[in-house]
């Protein structure tokens, strides 16, 4: 599903209230039949990702980032699976060396590129898209397109909202739009 | 008791504060415009202090156990404010969040140092509760303002960092986790540093032993025991007002609350 705010009135304010990482002030969010409010949120964050405009990486190279996640007591159970980010990669045409890279030497589209990938790996059932790749070029948003349309494919359950300000690319992705729409 | 020291009249006194005429001398010299905030400074602090000396001489001689209490609280208040004071962010209740991390860590090592290593009789003789407690008092605000201040800015500027981790299920102690660490760290600084300097210079209460008369090497037994009586009170200060700022500003539902801080209007 696409979240059309052409005139910026708050599709991520929206984001980051299905994300719980903001208390409504009215409503009530569920969540495959339960509310949220009677859920734990980490379990549900776990879950539900929010993928951030511009996210924030910790300090350290590329893998350290896409492994600290699995020190988290949520996904501690998981375990960190390098062939597979490999394989994305290689979908990006990026190989091994970008996993020793430092954080700090990206650029804005690659840091977008190792938060997705940080997501996915998780295997997630929900993906919450704040322009996801607003800082890339064209050929390599259509990659990331590719991967986050097969990891929605390897479940039916599997469900993303996406933010773009390229319609043409919502398009692609999405089957239905949501247009926000300012009160007058 | 026999008085081994050298009392300073008003005479002495007034000698001793034409020092403070160099330090005005070279502001208007050199035009540091320091002239007004340095005199006001002066006068304040020796008004404070003589007034100070008076207050404790009549709750020494009173020897009364409620009036020290009363004493060691209004300290601690006023600590508990003067260390909320110096941060650059507010939120609801920080005063009373500060007084009560201080007041509970002061109260205990204190109380420990008093009744457990010292063993005064009786248990509030004011000759050693007072000065102690206003060296564990004064270490704590230094170290309890720090760690709040650091922990508070830390949280506006690793907002995303915080709020990334949050959305992938960390809950907020996962989340909070370095930024509390680092708090705690600061915190501690001073402590950990003034226990290095010990050679340069000569520690505040060493000092006023020796020039009172005590046996140096006696001066300085007491000087470790205080010293181990602030870091002790100090990082248990400084974990408990972080602690009280970490409830308040995540919330059960594993949010980052920055709406209820607020900057200082300075």
């Amino acid at each position: 599903m696409a979240i059309v705010d052409p005139s910026g009135v708050g599709k991520t304010l929206l984001l980051r209230a299905i994300a719980g990482l903001d208390p409504i002030q009215a409503g009530e969010i569920i969540f495959q039949r339960q509310s949220l409010s009677s859920l734990s949120m980490p379990r549900y964050r776990a879950q539900v990702f929010y993928l951030h405009q511009q996210p924030a990486l910790l300090e350290g190279t590329v893998e350290f980032n896409l492994q600290q996640v699995y020190r988290l007591t949520l996904h501690n159970q998981k375990a960190y699976n390098q062939a597979q980010i490999l394989s994305y990669l290689s979908s990006l045409q990026r190989d091994v060396e970008f996993l020793s890279r430092s954080v700090e030497d990206l650029s804005g589209g690659e840091v977008q590129i190792v938060a997705c990938l940080r997501a996915l790996q998780l295997a997630p059932q929900v993906l919450l898209l704040d322009e996801p790749t607003a800082s890339m070029d064209e050929a390599t948003a259509q990659q990331i397109e590719a991967l986050i349309v097969q990891w929605q494919q390897a479940d039916s359950l599997r469900s993303c909202i996406w933010t773009s300000h390229n319609a043409s690319q919502l398009q692609r992705v999405t089957e239905h739009q949501l247009i926000l729409k300012a009160t007058p | 008791m026999d008085q081994n020291y050298i009392p300073i009249d008003n005479i002495q006194l007034a000698l001793a504060s034409t020092l403070i005429l160099i330090n005005l001398g070279l502001s208007v010299t050199l035009q540091l415009g320091l002239v007004k905030s340095l005199g006001l400074a002066t006068l304040r602090m020796v008004v404070q202090l003589l007034l100070v000396g008076y207050i404790l001489g009549w709750v020494f001689a009173l020897d009364n156990p409620w009036l020290v209490l009363l004493v060691a609280l209004v300290m601690s208040a006023i600590a508990g404010n003067a260390s909320v004071s110096l941060t650059r962010r507010r939120f609801l209740h920080i005063y009373w969040h500060s007084l009560l991390s201080i007041l509970a860590s002061s109260a205990l090592v204190t109380g420990l140092l008093v009744e457990g290593v010292l063993r005064i009789d009786p248990w509030y003789d004011p000759q050693y509760v007072i000065p102690l407690l206003g060296m564990v008092l004064g270490n704590t605000l230094t170290g309890t303002s720090l760690a709040l201040d650091r922990f508070m800015e830390d949280l506006v500027g690793r907002r995303s960092q915080i709020e990334s981790l949050l959305a992938l299920g960390a809950t907020r102690w996962e989340a909070a986790h370095e930024t509390v660490k680092e708090a705690l760290r600061t915190g501690m600084i001073p402590t950990i540093s003034m226990m290095v300097v010990g050679l340069v210079s000569l520690p505040g209460m060493m000092t006023g032993q020796i020039l009172g008369g005590v046996n140096p090497t006696d001066a300085v037994r007491y000087q470790i025991v205080i010293f181990f009586t602030i870091s002790a009170g100090t990082a248990l200060a400084c974990m408990g007002i972080v602690l009280l700022a970490f409830v308040v500003l995540f919330s059960p539902d594993h949010q980052l609350r920055l709406d209820r801080l607020q900057k200082r209007e300075s």
